[in-house]
């Protein structure tokens, strides 16, 4: 199958990867290939296998409430491409 | 009594349902060990996982779940001992990895209710949907410059709670309430400080409208990040009036997320969410599922403090206090601790009566809190136990608490510097009602013709004459005798 261009034009937007119009056929043809490959996982009958949500042997390791971090700010700023002072920047968001 | 709209083709009635975010009291944060604490210089109470940064992994505070149950317990809940973490997927500057970890599809706390009080004595009851843990955004600044947006992290990743209630309210009343009321269980047991002007607590108003008797709902609207309890009503109130103009102008209401002008008293479209609500959801890869232990539950709800509703029943019960004042008293924790302390082994009648009359407007009068007030729990029952042995009178009780109040001393200090005891010497008393009497031969006369309200004018003079002090029963009694002579 092939997705449609509405629908990839919208996953774009989602992403915000801007296309070429003339990317958008090909790119439907591409992604509709990739759903093709990941449904043939529905030819397993799953029927009362129940969801695997973890490998099961490990419970999440909880963390203290103990303040063990921050004022690094410079580590934090550092891959910043145009930082202001104490601040990351980005172009203005206008609400 | 129900709450309606009247518009031009007759009543609509509104359905509301909130969902508030509450701060999480933590140390903190959700996932990272940087400070959850608000303020802090920008970007210092950030670390690596907040910002972002490749390769990190989120790790979760323990004492940030027991918040949540311990929410979810306050709000008569059930538990989900298996909650897993999702990633939201949504792109905005303040928040650096491109999602948010929430919890979509197993919340930790499930289905409870909220008992509210309203003004015209009834009680209804909100359902609450759920309650889930999730990470709060950066802050965005916009003034600072004409071309660009600052970011500060500090509050990136900061656990919340998302507590979702069902479209149950039905006036904006309601919706005052039930916010007030989830604010003082939040405070009660210590998850959140309900602090809506800084931001640890913000609501998001779900909002549609029918006509009365209508089955279903109708489109509703989503007010975003309201962060007063009085905007809250405000926006229902308009935003009810805009749509009912909508369906009776013929057109449809659009499901759209909308920000409130207070200034202007509108809602306006916020465009920018109109992809908001594709997050696609999935399971967060970077964490294992949340799996607790129904000990560890219990372990948390028996030591929960006792909540607003018991305490209230428990005050009117132990103390006699009406309903009325048990609800005013238990408003916050710290004033009912208070009360108790003055009211346990004193006359709880009396403890009340000052405690909402005269020690409440010492409060306000010097615009003090409970936390900070001037004259201590002891110090007023130390008063009130001078009022019950009849050490002093209850009108100069009140200038003893003035007194108290400016000065800090004790009572019993103030009474002996003062010389305020009460005189319960009837012969004391005799003597200068005779000489009230004597002075006031016409009114006497008046009074035994016939004109009993005199009584009151003698009662005055002698407390005047005795600068206050005297024992009111027995000047009374005293008087009475005199006049009948």
């Amino acid at each position: 199958m092939s997705l449609d261009a509405k629908t990839v034009t919208r996953i774009a937007r989602l992403a915000r990867i801007g296309l070429e119009p003339g990317e958008v056929d090909a790119l439907g043809k591409e992604m509709g290939s990739i759903i093709d490959w990941v449904e043939q996982l529905n030819e397993v009958d799953v029927t009362d296998v129940p969801p695997m949500i973890g490998t099961g042997l490990a419970k999440p390791r909880l963390r203290e409430d103990r303040v063990t971090d921050g004022n690094r700010r410079d580590d934090v700023l550092s891959n910043a491409p145009d930082r202001e002072g104490p601040f990351y920047t980005v172009p203005k968001v206008v609400e | 009594m129900s709450y309606r709209i009247t518009g031009n083709t007759g009543e609509w009635e509104i359905v509301v349902g909130l969902e508030v975010h509450a701060q999480v009291i933590s140390n903190a944060k959700l996932f990272s060990g940087a400070s959850a604490s608000y303020g802090g210089e920008p970007n210092t109470h950030v670390s690596l996982i907040d910002a972002g940064f490749p390769g990190m992994l989120p790790v979760l505070n323990r004492e940030c779940v027991a918040q949540a149950v311990r929410t979810g317990l306050g709000l008569n809940a059930q538990i989900n001992l298996f909650s897993r973490f999702d990633r939201k997927n949504y792109f905005y500057a303040d928040l650096p990895t491109g999602y948010q970890i929430s919890q979509f599809a197993h919340p930790i706390v499930g289905e409870g209710k909220v008992l509210v009080d309203l003004a015209d004595g009834s009680t209804r009851e909100i359902g609450v949907t759920r309650l889930h843990l999730e990470q709060d955004a950066g802050k965005s600044v916009h003034d600072q410059d004409p071309t660009r947006s600052f970011i500060d992290l500090n509050r990136a990743g900061v656990a919340l709670m998302e507590i979702v209630s069902e479209p149950d309210i039905r006036s904006p009343e309601e919706a005052g309430a039930y916010l007030r009321k989830l604010r003082q269980i939040l405070r009660y047991i210590g998850t959140c400080d309900g602090n809506m002007e800084e931001g640890s607590m913000r609501a998001d108003v779900n909002v549609s409208v029918r006509k009365p008797g209508e089955e279903g709902y109708r489109t509703r609207c989503e007010i975003k990040n309201v962060n007063s309890i009085r905007y809250v009503m405000q926006s229902i109130e308009v935003e009810a009036q805009r749509q009912i103009e909508i369906w009776e102008a013929g057109g449809e209401v659009d499901q759209e997320t909308r920000l409130f002008d207070h200034v202007r008293s509108e809602t306006r479209s916020l465009r920018s969410k109109e992809d908001a609500h594709d997050y696609r959801y999935f399971p967060d890869p970077d964490l294992l599922p949340l799996v607790i232990e129904q000990s560890w539950v219990d372990e948390l709800k028996a030591a929960l403090p006792e909540l607003p509703e018991a305490k209230r029943e428990r005050l009117e019960q132990d103390y006699g206090v009406s309903r009325y004042e048990a609800s005013v008293l238990t408003a916050e924790q710290a004033v009912a601790d208070f009360y108790e302390t003055v009211a346990k082994g004193a006359d709880a009648r009396l403890a009340t009566n000052w405690m909402l009359g005269d020690f409440f407007a010492a409060l306000n009068r010097t615009g003090r809190s409970i936390e900070d007030s001037p004259v201590s729990a002891e110090g007023l029952r130390e008063l009130l136990a001078l009022i019950s042995d009849s050490t002093i009178n209850g009108k100069i009780a009140k200038e003893v608490l003035e007194d108290m109040v400016e000065t800090g001393e004790s009572a019993s200090a103030i009474v002996e510097r003062k010389g305020l005891r009460q005189v319960t010497d009837t012969g004391a008393i005799e003597t200068s009602i005779r000489e009230i009497l004597a002075a006031n031969a016409d009114k006497v006369a008046e009074y035994k013709s016939g004109k009993d309200k005199l009584f009151g004018f003698f009662v005055g003079q002698t407390m005047k004459a005795m600068k206050g002090k005297g024992n009111p029963a027995l000047v009374n009694e005293m008087l009475k005798k005199l006049l009948s002579e």
